[in-house]
């Protein structure tokens, strides 16, 4: 960072400088890092593609656990399945899922970086529909979702999550999500008064509906707090947490605890044929809220568990 | 169990055309008759035109089209998940059978199909209708032919 410290005369405006005031009368010129849209399409284009590839660490290990502890015949044999067919998609580079999703995106803008050369919103789409096109992957999205299902034919566009934090770095993360088990995910307003017990049959109760259909052993992500609209994105946002890292407080990590135990005591098991691995991690995320409300959001993931993120 | 023979996929939007089809009586794409029908949308490679990944997709969606198709003849279903108590009635009726596969398992079950060739609505792309030849595909019973489910557990 630059600092120039002026008495008395006047700054040319320079392109690339911010300038403040601070509280001794300096004024304080911090250097804008610049990224361009050039340096990085290739770099999404990678994270793109390997999302969709490799099954993330966390979910294999998960997957390699719970197959010591199952003793139903067949969900070993589908644990042992999914293991080797992580393996063979790493070897083949070749998609993991047949769903290759709907893009999301996760965007962490640095306040000092400025993008040039281009618009990072196109840039995003723009390099998800040359991979997908390319590659290729499954076209999964459809240009209106209600009147006219027609597939836009380059799975643009996706869902992009923007966030401004402090410092001058550029974090993307990709993660194409599955229709399966975004299905059968839930919302829910509770009363702000409602017991704790309550609100965690709720969560057991949404993995107990979904039954076989999500592909278990699913990744529970809750969101609790917010309002409506952001308790579902605290609940997309806790599948990014990795499994086997508990919520910084110790009660909510407790909770994770004791939800993993409940989810996997309900014989829904691998495929929902039976067994003990109907979720491989519980994650929940929690943010302040009204107090008339206590918004409930629960995100499944299928076991094909996968995003990538890049820090630039 | 391990399926080998010829299958076809159908998955939304090819069962909304097979029902229209028969609900109209026109001359259906493809003989239905003790037919198998997989629930897939896969990724096709560009080259070879094979499947590189194709597991199942979710089976109740297709739940409410699924009598047309039994009534037609179709004989076997290969899904993953439950089905709603109105098929597996039809199932049994129909002496049919709903196999479950492995949701996920996209490459490793791709690696079993060794042959495909479009058969019907290749305006559908992922969704048209394939004809598959699968070798050793692995499945489980989910309904038989009885009407027994197990997901009932």
């Amino acid at each position: 960072m630059l600092v120039i410290t002026v008495r008395e005369i006047n700054l040319p405006v320079v392109t690339g400088l911010g300038k403040d005031i601070n509280k001794n009368g300096a004024i304080s010129i911090t250097m804008s890092r610049i990224i361009t849209i050039d340096s990085i399409q290739q770099k999404v284009a990678s994270l793109i593609t390997d999302a969709n590839i490799e099954l993330n660490s966390d979910a294999f290990t998960g997957m390699k656990n719970a197959l010591r502890v199952e003793t139903n015949s067949r969900a070993i044999d589908i644990l042992s399945i999914l293991i080797e067919n992580a393996k063979m998609a790493a070897e083949k580079r070749k998609p993991l899922c047949q769903d290759t999703g709907i893009g999301v995106f996760f965007v962490e803008i640095g306040q000092d970086v400025r993008i040039q050369g281009g618009e990072l919103q196109a840039l995003l789409n723009g390099q998800m529909s040359k991979v997908y096109r390319e590659s290729p992957f499954r076209l999964s999205v459809v240009r209106d979702p209600l009147l006219f299902r027609e597939n836009t034919n380059n799975n643009s566009p996706a869902v992009i999550h923007w966030q401004i934090v402090p410092g001058d770095r550029l974090k993307i993360t990709f993660m194409p999500k599955g229709g399966g088990a975004e299905n059968m995910s839930r919302i829910k307003m509770f009363n702000p008064l409602t017991q704790v017990e309550e609100v965690k049959d709720f969560i057991v109760d949404t993995v107990k509906l979904a039954g076989g259909r999500p592909c278990p052993p699913v990744i529970v992500g809750i969101g609790i707090g917010g309002t409506f609209d952001y308790v579902a994105y605290l609940a997309k946002r806790a599948l990014l947490r990795p499994i086997n890292e508990k919520h910084s407080q110790n009660d909510y990590a407790v909770m994770e605890d004791d939800l993993f135990k409940q989810i996997n005591s309900l014989d829904i098991g691998p495929m929902g044929l039976g067994g003990k691995s109907t979720c491989l991690g519980v994650n929940i995320e929690t943010y302040p809220c009204h107090i008339a409300s206590l918004p409930v959001a629960v995100n499944l993931q299928c076991h094909a568990h996968r995003y990538k993120s890049l820090t630039i | 169990m391990l399926l080998s023979g010829t299958i076809y996929t159908a998955r939304d939007k090819a069962h909304r055309k097979l029902t229209d089809f028969i609900t109209s009586g026109e001359k259906l794409p493809l003989e239905l008759k003790n037919s198998a029908i997989y629930y897939c949308g896969p990724v096709i490679d560009k080259e070879s035109g094979l499947f590189s990944s194709a597991g199942p997709t979710t089976s109740s969606r297709m739940d409410e089209m699924t009598e047309p198709l039994l009534t037609a003849g179709v004989a076997v279903l290969i899904g993953k998940g439950p089905r709603s108590e109105h098929v597996i009635a039809s199932i049994a009726k129909h002496r049919a059978i709903y196999f479950s596969t492995i949701g996920g398992a996209g490459v490793y079950l791709a690696d079993r199909i060794k042959h495909a060739q479009v058969m019907a609505f290749p305006e559908l792309l992922s969704e048209a209708i394939y004809e598959l030849t699968i070798e050793e595909f692995p499945c489980y019973v989910a309904v038989d032919s009885h009407g027994k489910s197990i997901y009932s557990r």
